[in-house]
């Protein structure tokens, strides 16, 4: 036990030094396991969120929209990839946590478990969504875990499309026919309150917090990050002349923020708890395309075996 | 083979010649070929290498961070080996 205390006062002042931690630095097995929970999470939610939006790649208004969305999509498929390799540094198997995204037992964001019934909604995705995902990931491309942080850099490079192109599809409705400025406003309606609820429960609500500050793995607190996002976004919508679905919304100049209404928690643990409109829904396509996918992988070990054959072949002949 | 296991390889780019080949991440694949097939739709959508080398993760070997002060401190009281340890006068000129 002493010796052990004496090693995390060690961890804990060579984080405060601002030194990150690689794969095989010593660290306190709750801050390894902490770290798995949440990039693995942070991963799935990348894997889960390409369906909302894969929904519209074959009836995408245009050529044009149609290559942009398939280019986002393919990145989420991509943002995925470098998250599963730096949690898997951590020492966490590939398939165990495929398992557990298949099984329920590992979350990933609650944002993606809400249909895309519009159009409007892959402009509303890009520019709320991964709005909401990139004031979280600047944030964490200073995580004190390296992998972590380097993947974060460049998902946060990437991010900066996904964010303009969705502005984009919002905007070129707002632009339009009085039917298109309604499918706007109607998607607005439908995902605002979703988004703010992308950061998570509200500080004093959120146990686990106060420890991943202290360990630098979050540097912001859930209710910080959803205020720089009001902040930010709130101008954002009133350029396009749409309505955020807030009565209490209102610029504070005394705190020199907006102020806004309460959030429905009711409505965001149902979610988490997997009562939201597509749990099921999400959970059994990743299920149905892993397995429908099962002959691409047969097929590209036994080109493999073959491919390892003949070299060995040709070793032994020469 | 299992189709589950493939083996985990370490993605290393080149981003332009002139440059040496820096670690970006890993990836899963049955072989080296299709190791540079994923690597290329993972880590370069955007024209980030001009070079792939992908190596299976169990060949690297790694220093231990426990022998980190027997393998580095050696050379960390050999302050002549930098430039800056000569006092030369000002008035000496390229140099
Ligand atoms: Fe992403
Ligand atoms: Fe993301
Ligand atoms: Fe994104």
């Amino acid at each position: 036990m002493g010796t052990n205390v004496s090693l995390e006062d060690k961890f804990q002042s060579y984080v405060d030094a601002e030194k990150k931690v690689e794969p095989k630095n010593w660290m306190p097995e709750k801050y390894r396991r902490t770290l798995i929970r949440q990039i693995s999470q942070h991963a799935h939610s990348e894997i889960i969120g390409m369906q909302p939006e894969a929904n519209w790649i074959t009836r995408a208004p245009s050529l044009r929209a149609k290559l942009i969305l398939l280019a986002k999509v393919q990145d989420e498929a991509g943002h995925g990839l470098y998250l599963y390799s730096s949690a898997e540094t951590l020492g966490e198997p590939r398939d165990k946590m495929i398992a557990d995204l298949q099984s329920g037992k590992a979350k990933y964001s609650s944002i993606f478990n809400y249909p895309t019934p519009s159009w409007a909604d892959m402009g509303t995705i890009g520019w709320l969504v991964d709005g909401a995902a990139i004031q979280n990931q600047v944030m964490l491309t200073r995580t004190s875990y390296g992998p972590y942080a380097r993947a974060m850099v460049k998902i946060c490079k990437e991010e900066s499309f996904h964010q303009r192109q969705g502005y984009e599809v919002v905007m070129k409705l707002t632009q339009g026919t009085p039917e298109q400025i309604e499918m706007a406003q109607e998607s607005l309606n439908r995902w605002w309150w979703p988004s703010l609820m992308m950061f998570g429960p509200s500080d004093d609500n959120s146990p686990n917090s106060e420890q991943s500050m202290l360990w630098k793995i979050k540097r912001k607190s859930n209710d910080t990050l959803r205020q720089e996002f009001v902040d930010k976004t709130v101008p954002q919508a009133e350029y396009l002349g749409l309505t955020i679905p807030d009565k209490d919304l209102v610029w504070n100049e005394s705190r020199g923020h907006y102020d806004f209404g309460d959030i429905n928690w009711d409505e965001f643990y149902q979610v988490v708890k997997g009562n939201g409109p597509c749990n099921k829904e999400r959970i059994a396509h990743h299920v149905k395309a892993h397995e429908d996918g099962a002959w691409v992988r047969e097929a590209a070990n036994a080109f493999a075996e073959k491919q390892a054959k003949r070299k060995n072949k040709e070793a032994s002949a020469a | 083979m299992s189709t589950t296991n493939w083996k985990l390889w370490e993605v290393f780019l080149r981003s332009k010649n002139g440059l040496s080949h820096k670690h970006v991440g890993s990836l899963h694949a049955p072989d080296s070929n299709m190791a540079i097939k994923n690597a290329r739709d993972v880590y370069t959508r955007r024209s980030e290498g001009i070079s792939i080398w992908v190596v299976p993760s169990e060949e690297i070997t790694a220093s231990s961070p426990d022998e980190k002060e027997a393998l580095f401190t050696p050379s960390d009281d050999k302050v002549y080996r930098h430039p800056t340890f000569y006092d030369i006068p000002d008035d000496v000129q390229h140099m």
